[in-house]
């Protein structure tokens, strides 16, 4: 079962175990790949394409694309870093991301990969579309302004809480997060322990009374990159 | 040769990023000798005393008088700059732009729990700007050459920006003074 693979990432010979993603192997080979939808506990789900690859020069989503063997993989090329940062870009004109008041400002990852990937504005004309506002649960809020529909908090809970609170509604730019229950998000059984909480990658599902606990200069990505600790793995690996 | 001349104008904005500018503390002595401030809040020149070099726009458009604002700098700046989020994408005045105009000023004017306004009327008085539809960034108005985002800008990006462009460097920003708050 443990069949060993060797392909490489940027000319850098990898490792890899048989079955394992293009993203799985470079995580463990301390090689950062960029992603929203994909999370290490989660099921591949390949939806946000941010971390679009090159395979023997085909685009392909590293986190769905298992290894195979003598694959020549691209990732750190500016073809693929303008790329990346389209989608990201694309992400803030849809919602309404307004970082300044946010409170997962510093800590949001659709925030560190635009930093990341160097955006300083987004090209694209702001679309500004209403989005709701759910409060009714006493512990939790969920801001739709905010959602980037990565689809994290709907396999969060299915995969790991053993519950069905989120699922999609509606198709293109009328798709959002809808809850299991025929009012609001205080009559399903989600709870603020949950794993589909925590996963938010954004500031769309937040816990109450929380806010800005963590001073500015002294959060996850004021002064680290988003990877940086995959990439710290690199000279383990080496 | 003369100096360089920098412009800055404050539109939709909270005068932050003014405040930034001005934070860049002793460095401002070193400023002033690699430029010189033309049509600015800070020293209150109304008008433009030749072809800018660099100008910096705080705030979005939120009315008729900051797209004429806008514009008369783009006509007389060489490079233009939005500075901060404000400009860059509207910022907390744009939280406006999912609720129609009409709804905006009933509530600011005549439903309000606060108001007290007896003429029961929206001020509509031609010496006011007229409002739009909606707050516009201002690179969806006219050409912006450079974008620094923050709110506020650190004095640092202001600084290193300024001088980038200035000695005619690439703007080479370390990662901590790029921030979107």
């Amino acid at each position: 079962m443990s069949e060993k693979i060797k392909f490489t990432i940027d000319g850098v010979e990898i490792e890899a175990t048989a079955g394992q993603t293009i993203m799985q192997a470079a995580d463990e080979a301390g090689i950062y790949i960029p992603r929203l939808c994909a999370h290490k506990d989660l099921l591949p789900f390949g939806s946000c394409r941010v971390c679009t690859v090159m395979v023997n020069d085909r685009p392909q989503a590293a986190c769905t694309q298992p290894v195979s063997p003598g694959m020549n993989v691209e990732s750190e090329t500016e073809e693929l870093r303008q790329i990346r940062v389209n989608l990201v870009e694309m992400l803030f004109v849809e919602g309404n991301h307004y970082c300044p008041f946010c409170e997962k400002s510093g800590n949001c990852e659709l925030q560190a990969l635009g930093y990341r990937l160097g955006m300083l504005a987004p090209k694209y004309p702001y679309m500004f579309n209403k989005h709701d506002i759910d409060a009714s649960h006493p512990d939790i809020y969920i801001d739709h302004n905010r959602c980037i529909l990565c689809a994290r908090c709907i396999r969060s809970s299915k995969e790991l809480d053993g519950k069905n609170v989120f699922q999609f509604v509606g198709r293109g730019i009328h798709k959002r997060v809808a809850f299991n229950s025929d009012t609001d998000l205080a009559a399903t059984d989600v709870s603020v322990t949950d794993k589909a909480i925590e996963n938010c990658p954004v500031g769309a599902i937040l816990k109450k009374r929380t806010a800005y606990a963590v001073p500015i200069g002294k959060r996850k990505y004021d002064s680290q990159p988003i990877g940086s600790d995959i990439e710290a793995l690199r000279a383990e690996v080496k | 040769m003369a100096k360089p001349k920098i412009a800055t104008a404050s539109l939709a904005g909270c005068f932050g990023c003014h405040m930034s500018l001005l934070d860049i503390d002793d460095r401002i002595l070193k400023l002033v000798e690699l430029v010189d401030f033309d049509k600015s809040p800070v020293d209150d020149i109304k008008k433009f005393t030749g072809r800018i070099a660099v100008g910096l726009i705080e705030g979005g458009c939120c009315n008729e008088e900051n797209v004429h604002n806008l514009q008369y700098f783009r006509e007389n700046c060489d490079i233009l700059i939005s500075l901060g989020e404000c400009a860059i994408m509207g910022g907390i005045p744009a939280m406006r732009n999912t609720i129609p105009l009409k709804e905006c000023l009933d509530e600011a004017y005549l439903n309000g729990p606060t108001v007290y306004n007896p003429t029961g009327k929206i001020p509509g008085d031609k010496e006011l700007p007229l409002i739009l539809d909606k707050v516009y960034p201002c690179h969806e108005v006219v050409k912006m050459d450079y974008h620094l985002p923050g709110c506020p800008p650190s004095a640092d990006l202001i600084w290193q920006a300024l001088v980038a462009l200035l000695e005619n460097k690439p703007m080479d920003l370390p990662y901590e003074v790029i921030k979107y708050d």
